[in-house]
């Protein structure tokens, strides 16, 4: 079984939701990704997801976007984020997610992407320049690895929602279509409505949440939340040593949700 | 030459985010409609030639034939359009679309400035709200562009991130419409992009081969032995070639930009040294490292800076029907110089990269052979830029 699968299974019988932080790997180095992991997973994170920097990636936030390019003046590559990643199985069984682009799974070599993928215990990989018309792309090299291909849908996704929805995998991936959100509108019931309807999967949401309180509100919607660029914030501000305030960070959201 | 929608052999696709599909889907079904509109074409065919000034003339350069000693030169005047470039040929065909479909404003991104000219006119013709995304390095080398923008009513938006050129003016766009797509229309510059920017740009753009076909059957009746345009994106390209597409006696040449040479990192050659990859929604040819990290490119071309290509260029070239070669900064400029001088018609630096490639290529072609070279905007932009790199001050 998937450990996305166990971790979800795992959620519901304790009524919990699922936690989703993101930060990018590698910045500021590749031992500072491992011991936020660590550190987030002890504070009460339940998946990391894991960004593999890129030149140029057109779907994430300013904050993110520095992050990415801090990554790769460190000297960040996929062959050492892989490397990071085998260290880092051997100390945790917290399932592990990467988002990245398309380009540089095409460019390693989809095939030999996956093989490590599954090698060095990568649980699901989220690409957001593929969208379900190009899924193909990787879909059939993800299954045969037993890698989930997760789908992202949106509010402006609409009559596509019963597609994407019905060929997901571990969970679905609800982003906004601005990245960084600071109301929710009321048209969220309405989407939130249809997205339930049609996954078979649990679904988490990606709407720029940055304190405990849209954490709390936004929880009663869906089954996890993705903290996206507020951890990334806090890692480009105190580098190497944001460990700390990582962990705070997380624990804050992890009651809120609880309390909730 | 589509394969499927959208594919040209292996290259083009959809490779956009979720939150921009249902606009690219919402684009595919109007463009699919309108295309085949009698109304649509017949007001696109009133703005080619009322406003645009269409057809732009086939001009035989008697000078240039003479001094390159080779076949008979003709030139196609893109440069003589309204704005000063082709680019309006593709501009108007999509506000007119934009309006359609009932949009109220107009983003591009632009790299020598002359896309976000023929956008914000266009925007000012049809009354829509206008911005324009412009990377901060192309905004110094084209002062002059973005105040002619500003003038006609748009707002132009310096972008500071990446590289500060084209591509990164590309990734600021598409967030702009990611995060505004139910009023806003994407107006894509070049003949790439995700499907169905690379047919529709294609499509917009092709009268100017299809003109040139009839132009020199009139002039010569016959065909052109070679067509040569240059190549960012890759539109006027497309435009010249698309109609002697289906002639295999008409070699079709793509002039692409060498920059400081191939061989050193400051260059933008993407056929010449490009590798297959997945970027600003299509798969086609890039410039990247191993890592699939896309590269910083150089080209004293604004317009030509750009790290990728259009998709149907890369199925052109892989399928061997169209050739590609590469032209320096420096053969640039002299060709800029040369066609001031010879025939008293400043071009375009872009264009000039397809002059460039003509004084190489008309030496190993016969007298009665001919040559069409498209001409895809004016120079005046580039005066400055030249002086600069002759290491003259001009104050203005």
């Amino acid at each position: 079984m998937n450990r996305i699968d166990t971790t979800f299974k795992k959620l519901k019988e304790q009524n919990k939701k699922a936690l989703i932080p993101f930060i990018t790997a590698g910045d500021p180095n590749y031992t500072t990704t491992e011991e936020l992991v660590l550190e987030m997973e002890r504070q009460g994170a339940n998946i990391i997801e894991l960004g593999v920097p890129f030149s140029d990636p057109v779907a994430e936030s300013p904050a993110i976007q520095a992050s990415n390019l801090h990554s790769l003046q460190g000297g960040t590559t996929l062959t050492g984020i892989f490397k990071m990643i085998k260290k880092l199985r051997t100390k945790t069984q917290v399932p592990l997610v990467l988002m990245m682009y398309i380009n540089t799974i095409y460019r390693f070599g989809t095939e030999r992407f996956f093989t490590l993928c599954a090698e060095t215990g990568i649980d699901a990989v989220i690409v957001p320049d593929l969208p379900l018309e190009e899924h193909d792309e990787i879909e059939a090299y993800a299954n045969t690895h037993g890698i989930y291909p997760i789908h992202l849908i949106a509010p402006t996704s609409k009559e596509r929602i019963a597609s994407i929805a019905a060929n997901s995998k571990g969970f679905l991936y609800c982003v906004s279509s601005t990245g960084e959100r600071s109301s929710f509108g009321t048209d969220m019931d309405s989407f939130f409505a249809t997205v339930k309807q049609y996954s078979p999967v649990p679904y988490a949401v990606d709407f720029g949440i940055s304190t405990p309180e849209q954490a709390t509100m936004i929880q009663a919607y869906c089954d996890g939340i993705i903290i996206g660029s507020s951890i990334v914030k806090i890692v480009s501000q105190k580098k190497e040593n944001s460990i700390p305030s990582v962990g705070t960070f997380v624990k804050s959201l992890r009651d809120a949700l609880d309390k909730a | 030459m589509e394969t499927k929608a959208g594919r040209f052999g292996d290259f083009g696709g959809q490779y956009v985010p979720e939150t921009v599909m249902s606009a690219v889907h919402e684009l595919e079904q109007a463009y699919a409609y309108y295309k085949n509109d009698p109304e649509f074409q017949k007001e696109l065919a009133a703005l080619y030639q009322n406003y645009a000034g269409r057809p732009s003339m086939l001009y035989y350069a008697e000078q240039m034939t003479k001094d390159l000693g080779g076949p008979k030169i003709y030139i196609k005047r893109e440069d003589l359009n309204h704005t000063g470039s082709h680019k309006i040929n593709n501009t108007l065909g999509q506000a007119l679309l934009a309006k359609k479909m009932g949009k109220k404003r107009l983003i591009a991104e632009t790299g020598a400035g002359q896309h976000g000219v023929a956008t914000a006119t266009v925007a000012a013709l049809f009354g829509m709200e206008c911005e324009i995304y412009m990377g901060e390095e192309d905004i110094e080398r084209q002062s002059l562009n973005v105040y002619r923008m500003n003038l006609l009513g748009a707002t132009v938006t310096s972008v500071k991130s990446g590289t500060r050129t084209l591509k990164d003016a590309v990734n600021e766009a598409m967030r702009d419409w990611t995060a505004h797509i139910d009023n806003t229309y994407y107006l894509i510059g070049s003949a790439m992009g995700p499907h169905p920017y690379p047919t529709m740009v294609r499509d917009f753009q092709k009268i100017i081969g299809q003109e040139t076909k009839r132009q020199l059957e009139e002039a010569e009746h016959t065909l052109p032995n070679c067509v040569i345009a240059c190549v960012g994106g890759g539109s006027n390209a497309i435009g010249m070639f698309y109609d002697f597409i289906p002639n295999p006696s008409v070699r079709l040449i793509g002039a692409e930009a060498a920059g400081h040479g191939i061989d050193t990192p400051l260059h933008a050659a993407t056929i010449t040294k490009g590798t297959k990859g997945i970027f600003h929604g299509m798969k086609s040819l890039f410039l990247q490292n191993e890592e699939g990290q896309i590269d910083p490119v150089h080209s004293i071309s604004a317009g030509l800076d750009y790290p990728g290509i259009g998709p149907e260029h890369a199925h052109l070239h892989h399928s061997g029907r169209a050739e590609y070669t590469s032209i320096t900064d420096q053969e640039a400029v002299y060709a800029f110089e040369y066609l001031s001088r010879i025939e008293g018609i400043i071009p375009a630096i872009e264009s000039s990269h397809a002059l460039a490639a003509a004084i190489k290529i008309a030496p190993t072609m016969k007298s009665d052979e001919i040559m069409v070279i498209c001409l895809s905007g004016r120079g005046d932009k580039d005066v400055y830029q030249i002086a600069k790199y002759r290491g003259v001050t001009i104050h203005e």
